[in-house]
């Protein structure tokens, strides 16, 4: 970090103009992962049945709805960083690169979406059990 | 040319061996992508199915979770149930690996655990951990059922 102007270094951007806001998030999303997926697998696999009448029950409960909503956003968040990087390692043509990105991020948000909204229609009463 | 296997080789495209930090490196990328994507698509069907009607998670249902002797495609939902069972404790396998590593990641991002012998008993750790927890977690499972 000695080479750059001084307001470049106050910006702290780094020469791909982005500094550690990825790697950052990176982290942050893993740190909530780890409590929220620890979370969801240990109560799923506590439910004595997943069938369609213990899902909607389950999932009426303010906690669970909120916990599993705050898991949708952590997770999809932090597999998309993730998965960006991967893009950018091993597709090494531009214009593949873009669209590949593309895709990925047509892939989040329209699963992240289906997810949040299922949990919220469950959670108002939407879906009678 | 003799060759010492006590030396240390040098860094080279082609002159390396695989070591147990290297393995770990490269499964938390793949295991991360794995579930990503697999783990993903199958965590959304299953909030979708469960949103639409009990029909529709039925259908996520008895094909992966508990297959219907009453259906007429018993035996198909039988073997998808087979093959789901196998994903699924693969996923498992993949989650409890890629939480390891990633905790060992943060710990590295702090500058620690860095030295030779740290470093690949570090990695040696997560492997076994992810082994011994999928182990445990579908034992807990299926204990529970029957």
């Amino acid at each position: 970090m000695g080479t750059g102007t001084e307001l470049g270094r106050v910006r702290g951007l780094g020469a791909a103009h982005e500094g550690v806001h990825h790697w950052w998030l990176q982290r942050v999303t893993a740190a909530g992962n780890l409590f929220l997926m620890i979370w969801f697998v240990v109560s799923l696999a506590r439910l004595p049945v997943i069938d369609h009448a213990a899902m909607v029950l389950w999932l009426k409960s303010p906690f669970v709805a909120v916990a599993l909503i705050l898991l949708v956003i952590s997770v999809f968040w932090h597999f998309r960083l993730g998965l960006q990087v991967f893009i950018e390692d091993y597709v090494h043509e531009p214009g593949n690169k873009v669209a590949c990105i593309l895709i990925l991020n047509a892939y989040v948000v329209i699963c992240a979406a289906l997810c949040i909204f299922s949990i919220l229609k469950i959670a108002f009463g939407g879906v009678p059990a | 040319m003799a060759h010492n296997p006590a030396r240390p080789l040098s860094p080279h495209l082609t002159v390396w061996k695989w070591g147990p930090n290297m393995l770990v490196s490269i499964l938390h990328r793949a295991t991360g992508t794995v579930m990503a994507i697999g783990g993903g698509l199958i965590f959304t069907w299953w909030l979708v199915a469960a949103a639409m009607s009990p029909n529709a998670y039925d259908i996520f249902y008895t094909w992966l979770v508990q297959p219907d002797p009453m259906s007429p495609h018993a035996d198909a939902q039988q073997a998808v149930h087979i093959i789901a069972l196998i994903v699924g404790i693969g996923l498992s396998w993949t989650f409890f690996q890629h939480l390891a590593s990633g905790v060992r990641h943060l710990v590295m991002d702090t500058g620690a655990g860095y030295e030779l012998r740290t470093n690949k008993l570090g990695a040696i750790a997560t492997i076994i951990f992810s082994l011994l927890a999928t182990l445990a977690f579908w034992l807990w499972i299926f204990w529970g059922k029957y």
